[in-house]
C-alpha cells in the first residue's frame, strides 16, 4: 500500500511548531496534532491563519464528546480568534422544555459550560450568519455545521472547508486550519450546473419550494459544486433553507446561484471559466420527485398522487384533497435553520388566523437573538398564547423536545428537518409550505394549498 | 464467486488495524442520522441498508454525506463498540477521518481509514472476509 501522506508532509511554521512541543498549553497541543493529522488526510501542504471558527462540537451526541471536551478543558484550552457555538442539547432559558433524562440533560449542560469555559460566544444557534458579526466576503474561517458551512460559503462569500465536530475547536484554539478545498480560490468553482430554466415562473420563484431545489441539488451533485442557473431571486431565509436540504441530502459546501450569489455574476464566472462537468436540466417532474424525497407518509398526496399531467386539475385537486384528509398530523416543527425575525413575521399572522388546535404540538425553534426580537415586537406572548412553543438554543432533532411520543407524522416546511427527524425522532415526515403547516395543526389532519403543487 | 485472496493498495487516511465482513453501501450515508451509535444500526430510513448493523464491519461505501456530526457519531461508537472494524472510502471524506482521528487521541485506538481507487473500491463485495493490517494493507480473504 502506497504510504501514507505523514505529518512530516505538511509545512509548520515556528509557531506551529511550538504548539505542537505543548508550548501554548496541552489542549494546543493536542489540538496541533489533530490538524496536522487531518491535514495529511485532506493532502494539505501547509496550515493557514482563520479569523473566526463556528462549532458545532458542543452538541451532546454521547459521553465521547464531553470526554474531548475534557480533555481540552484540562490542557488549559482558550479559543484564539472569535468563535460562535452551535445548538446545544438544551434550552438553557427553558430547561423546562427538555423532556430527556437527568443524567442526559446533566452531560448536555456539561458539554455546553465546557465550551463556553474555552472562551466561545454563547449565542447557540445553527444559524450565526444570521447574527451579527458575520464573516466579510473572502474572509477564511474554520466553521463547522453543514447548513452554516454552506450559507458562509455560498452567501457570504466566506471561505471554510466541510468542517466537523472537534477539528472545529482545534482550529479555534491554534487559529491554524489545513489549507485546503474550499479556502482555495481553484476549489471554488461550481463543477454541475443545474439549469432551473424551464421552470414556470410561478414555481422557479415560490420561495416554498427551495428546500425541494436544495433536496435534489443535493441528491444528484453529491459533494461537488453545483451552480443553479434561473433561480429567481431569492432572500436570505430562502438560500438559508436551500443550503441546508442540500448539505442534507448531499455533502454540499458550497453552491453558486447565477445573479444571487456573490461568486457567481454570471454563468462563466461560477464555473471559473472552465466547462461545466455535467449539465442538469430540472424540470417539472423533477421538482415533484424532489418533494416526494422530502415526504416519509406513504400516501402523502400532492406530489406523490399526480402521476405525471394525468387526470384534470380538478379531479386530481379533488382526490389530493380527500388523500389529505386521511393523513394526521401529530407535530408540526419549524426552524431548521434556526427560525429569523422575518420568519416570524410571516408565521404570526397565519398562526392567528389557524391556531394550531389542542392535539398538535407545534414547536418553533430560533435563537436568543430572534427570541429577544421577538419578545420586543408581542409576537411571543402572542404565539405562546396560541399555543406555539418557542424553543431556543437547541432544536427538536437533536434533543429530546417533543413531548409527543415517536411515531406520529410530524409536518415541516424545512429541508433539513424532513430529512433527519424520522432516523433521529422516530417521526414520519410530510413536508408543506409555511400556510400549509400552520393550517395542518389547525385541522389536525393535512391541508394542501391545491393552488401550490405542481 | 470468490477470484481468491487479493491485496488493495490505496491510501492510509487514518492507520489502525481491523477485519470483518464487508458491509458495501452503494449509496453514501451519513451517521449523524443515519447510525445509532448505541447499536451500530443504520436508522436513515431513506438508505437502502436501513436496519443493517455497522458495528464490526469492513464498511465500504463512496463517501459520508450530510451532517457534520457525523464525527461524533462515529467516534460515540468506537467508545461504545459498536464502530465499524475498518472504513473503506471511494472519494475523500474528512469527517469520518476526523472521527476516527479523534478516536485514536482519546481513546487510543480507531478503525483505520483508508481510500481506494473507484476500481479497487468496486472490488470489495458484500460479505468478503477483509482486513487492515499494521502496515496498512488491505487484504480480501479468498
Amino acid at each position: 500500500m502506497a504510504a501514507a501522506t505523514t505529518p512530516e508532509t505538511v509545512e509548520l511554521t515556528g509557531r506551529d511548531r511550538a504548539m505542537l512541543a505543548g508550548d501554548c498549553g496541552e489542549a494546543a497541543a493536542v489540538a496541533m496534532r489533530i490538524l496536522i493529522t487531518m491535514a495529511g488526510v485532506y493532502g494539505a501542504e501547509r496550515l493557514l491563519d482563520i479569523e473566526g471558527a463556528h462549532i458545532d462540537g458542543c452538541l451532546y451526541h454521547g459521553d465521547s464528546g464531553v470526554d474531548f471536551a475534557e480533555l481540552l478543558i484540562a490542557g488549559g484550552a482558550r479559543v484564539r480568534v472569535p468563535t460562535t457555538l452551535n445548538v446545544g442539547g438544551l434550552d438553557l432559558l427553558h430547561p423546562e422544555e427538555f423532556a430527556g433524562t437527568a443524567e442526559r440533560r446533566a452531560k448536555a449542560l456539561r458539554l455546553m459550560e465546557c465550551y463556553e469555559e474555552m472562551g466561545c460566544r454563547t449565542i447557540w444557534t445553527c444559524a450565526p450568519y444570521q447574527t451579527t458579526p458575520r464573516p466579510a466576503f473572502g474572509q477564511q474561517v474554520a466553521w463547522a455545521e453543514s447548513n452554516a458551512i454552506v450559507f458562509a460559503n455560498s452567501v457570504l462569500g466566506a471561505r471554510t472547508h466541510r468542517y466537523g465536530d472537534f477539528i472545529d475547536i482545534c482550529a479555534a484554539i491554534t487559529g491554524r486550519a489545513p489549507a485546503v478545498g474550499l479556502h482555495l480560490e481553484e476549489s471554488r468553482r461550481g463543477q454541475v450546473v443545474f439549469d432551473l430554466r424551464s421552470l414556470p415562473h410561478a414555481l422557479g420563484s415560490a420561495s416554498w419550494l427551495l428546500p425541494a431545489i436544495g433536496y435534489l441539488v443535493g441528491e444528484r451533485c453529491g459533494n461537488r459544486v453545483p451552480v443553479l442557473l434561473g433561480l429567481a431571486a431569492a432572500d436570505e431565509d430562502g438560500l438559508k433553507a436551500l443550503g441546508a436540504a442540500a448539505a442534507s441530502s448531499g455533502a454540499v459546501a458550497l453552491f453558486h446561484a447565477v445573479g444571487i450569489t456573490p461568486e457567481a455574476p454570471t454563468l462563466e464566472a461560477a464555473l471559473g471559466g472552465k466547462d461545466a462537468e455535467e449539465w442538469i436540466e430540472i424540470g417539472v417532474s423533477d421538482l415533484r420527485a424532489g418533494l416526494r424525497s422530502l415526504s416519509t407518509v406513504p400516501a402523502a398526496p400532492g406530489p406523490g398522487a399526480g402521476r405525471e399531467n394525468g387526470s384534470p386539475a380538478a379531479r386530481s385537486r379533488r382526490r389530493r384533497r380527500s388523500a389529505s384528509d386521511a393523513i394526521s398530523i401529530d407535530v408540526v416543527a419549524l426552524g431548521s435553520p434556526h427560525f429569523s425575525p422575518r420568519e416570524f413575521a410571516e408565521l404570526l399572522p397565519l398562526v392567528e388566523r389557524h391556531p394550531p388546535s389542542a392535539g398538535v404540538e407545534f414547536v418553533v425553534c430560533t435563537n436568543r437573538l430572534s427570541l429577544v426580537h421577538l419578545e420586543q415586537s408581542g409576537g411571543l406572548e402572542r404565539l405562546r398564547a396560541l399555543g406555539v412553543r418557542v424553543v431556543v438554543d437547541t432544536c427538536v432533532v437533536v434533543a429530546p423536545i417533543l413531548r409527543t411520543p415517536a411515531g406520529g407524522v410530524l409536518m415541516t416546511n424545512s429541508g433539513k428537518f424532513a430529512h433527519y427527524a424520522p432516523g433521529n425522532v422516530g417521526f414520519d415526515v410530510v413536508f408543506g409550505s409555511l400556510a400549509e403547516c400552520v393550517r395542518s395543526a389547525h385541522r389536525g389532519r393535512l391541508w394542501r394549498d391545491p393552488e401550490l403543487w405542481p | 464467486m470468490s477470484a481468491g485472496p487479493a491485496e488493495l493498495s490505496g491510501r492510509i487516511l487514518v492507520g489502525g488495524v481491523g477485519a470483518g465482513p464487508v458491509l458495501r453501501l452503494e449509496e453514501p450515508l451519513s451517521f449523524w442520522g443515519g447510525v445509532d451509535p448505541a447499536t451500530g444500526r443504520i436508522i436513515d430510513r431513506r438508505h437502502a441498508r436501513c436496519g443493517e448493523s455497522v458495528a464490526g464491519r469492513v464498511l465500504v461505501m463512496p463517501y459520508g454525506r450530510g451532517s457534520s456530526s457525523s464525527s461524533s457519531v462515529l467516534l460515540e461508537g468506537v467508545r461504545l463498540g459498536t464502530a465499524p472494524a475498518v472504513v473503506v472510502l471511494r472519494e475523500l471524506d474528512g469527517i469520518l477521518a476526523l472521527g476516527a482521528a479523534v478516536a485514536r487521541e482519546l481513546y487510543e485506538q480507531s478503525p483505520p481509514v483508508v481510500l481506494l481507487e473507484a476500481a479497487d473500491w468496486e472490488a470489495l463485495r458484500e460479505g468478503d472476509e477483509a482486513s487492515v493490517d499494521v502496515s496498512g494493507r488491505l487484504r480480501i480473504a479468498g
